[in-house]
């Protein structure tokens, strides 16, 4: 089996793999973090989205193998000397989840989408980059509150 | 998933040495596809040729527009050269699944795939683009062959793809609500040695629409398609739209992509 190694929200980890190991169940069964989420088995959902060298990816559709040396950041990344993130924190003011599920990976989506766009994002704009996010509770109102709002604070 | 051997070759050569040596390799590039169909049992290689390694991406201008077939959707809808150079196919790139998706699929795995309603196959046969290998140059018009196949031999790498420069060109998709693939999208460019029109998501294959190119000859405008009717000859019906639906959405998409062609 192949030995990899990543750095994972500013750390160093290392293991071995099969080639069918998936980015997301390296993160989540041998590093430990279970905060990325699988949500399909279709790679339509989002639940999984990751940031790899600084760009949203879905893990779930990634081999694990050919990320050796990559830097991932993941939800448990996010905050910092015990403060939320402004995106993280944004879905908590704005009541941006329900059951939570979907919400690691729309956060990273939100903060990929600063990143490329800028903090200042209409409505429509936020609406149409959060097509790779599916949630199932919130009826995406509030998480579109939510994104404008973390992006101005970010 | 089936478990398979994977390997990451630095060159070109060495990714046609190895899928000669493993008669049941596939090759990946942004695996946008291929870990789909993978997961789904559809597709079991024995050993993965990750194309990652090549570098092979990034785009150039000159009396044509070249762009290198690991260069992925969100690198071609950013790219000022193709911005200046064909709008609409960085349009088309900046439209393809999600942002997520686009950070990983390349333009090279998409034509080499040829989903049935994928959208860079019409672009490419819409504006007569000519597809580089390893091993030769194939006009568009004779790489798309059907249904998820093309002209590539076995173990033949897509390598670019070669855009002429038309004086307007322009795509619209009426993408599926759920899947975003397209369930109609037409690209239609006026070349200055006349006008192209390729549709995809018809259900058998990207095809060019005789129709639509007939009327658009008569001028390259809107108006020109008015009350031009496409058979249903390359057109498939099923669970999201009959035959007959998807035929009137092609003399639709054409003339908003004809409106929206610059
Ligand atoms: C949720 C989702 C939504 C999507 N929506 C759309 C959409 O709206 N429109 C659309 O067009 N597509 C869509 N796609 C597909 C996406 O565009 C893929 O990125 C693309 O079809 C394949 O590119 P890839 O680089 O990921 O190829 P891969 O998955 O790596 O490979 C695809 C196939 O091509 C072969 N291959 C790859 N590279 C080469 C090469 N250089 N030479 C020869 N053969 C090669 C592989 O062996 C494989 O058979 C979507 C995908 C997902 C997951
Ligand atoms: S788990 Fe990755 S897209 Fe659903
Ligand atoms: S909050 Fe439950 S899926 Fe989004």
């Amino acid at each position: 089996m192949p030995a990899i190694s990543m750095k994972v929200n500013g750390q160093a980890v290392c293991g071995e793999v099969e080639g069918r190991t998936l980015l997301v169940e390296f993160i989540r069964e041998k590093i430990g973090l279970t905060g990325t989420h699988v949500g399909c088995d279709t790679s339509q959902c989002g639940a999984c989205v990751v940031l790899v060298n600084g760009k949203a990816v879905k893990s779930c559709t990634a081999l694990a193998v050919a990320h050796d040396g990559a830097e991932v950041i993941t939800v448990e990344g996010l905050a910092a000397d015990g403060k939320l993130h402004p995106m993280q924190e944004a879905f908590k003011d704005n009541h941006g989840l329900q059951c939570g599920f979907c919400t690691p990976g729309m956060v990273i989506a939100s903060i990929d989408m600063v990143n490329r766009l800028g903090k200042n994002l209409s409505e429509e704009t936020i609406r149409h980059e959060l097509e790779g996010n599916i949630c199932r509770c919130t009826g995406y109102h509030n998480i579109v509150a939510a994104v404008k709002a973390g992006a101005a604070n970010m | 998933m089936e478990n398979f051997n994977y390997h990451r070759p630095a060159s070109v050569d060495d990714a046609v040495k190895a899928a000669k040596a493993h008669p049941e390799a596939k090759y990946m590039s942004g695996g946008q596809t291929l870990i789909p169909a993978m997961k789904q049992g559809l597709a079991a290689p024995s050993d993965i040729i990750d194309l990652g390694a090549l570098k092979n991406s990034g785009v150039s201008l000159g009396s044509s527009l070249v762009i290198k077939a690991g260069t992925t959707h969100a690198e071609v809808a950013s790219n000022a050269d193709v911005k200046k150079a064909i709008p609409a196919l960085a349009g088309l790139a900046a439209n393809i699944g999600d942002p997520h998706v686009r950070h990983k699929g390349t333009i090279g795995g998409s034509i080499a795939n040829n989903d049935p309603a994928a959208d860079y196959p019409s672009a490419c046969l819409g504006l007569g683009a000519t597809i580089h290998t390893n091993a030769r140059k194939i006009a568009a018009d004779d790489f798309f062959t059907g249904l998820f196949s093309t002209a590539l031999e076995e173990g033949e790498v897509v390598t670019a793809v070669e855009f002429p420069l038309p004086k307007k060109a322009g795509y619209a998709k009426f993408p599926n609500p759920a899947s975003r693939y397209a369930m109609i999208g037409v690209f239609v460019a006026d070349t200055g040695s006349g006008a192209r029109a390729a549709v995809t998501g018809a259900g058998h294959g990207v095809f060019r629409a005789k129709e639509i190119e007939g009327a658009l000859a008569k001028g390259f405008s809107a108006a020109s398609l008015n009350g031009v009717k496409v058979g249903t000859d390359n057109v498939a019906g099923d669970l999201h739209a009959s035959a007959e639906y998807r035929a009137h959405l092609i003399t639709v998409m054409a003339k908003r992509a004809v409106d929206a062609a610059k």
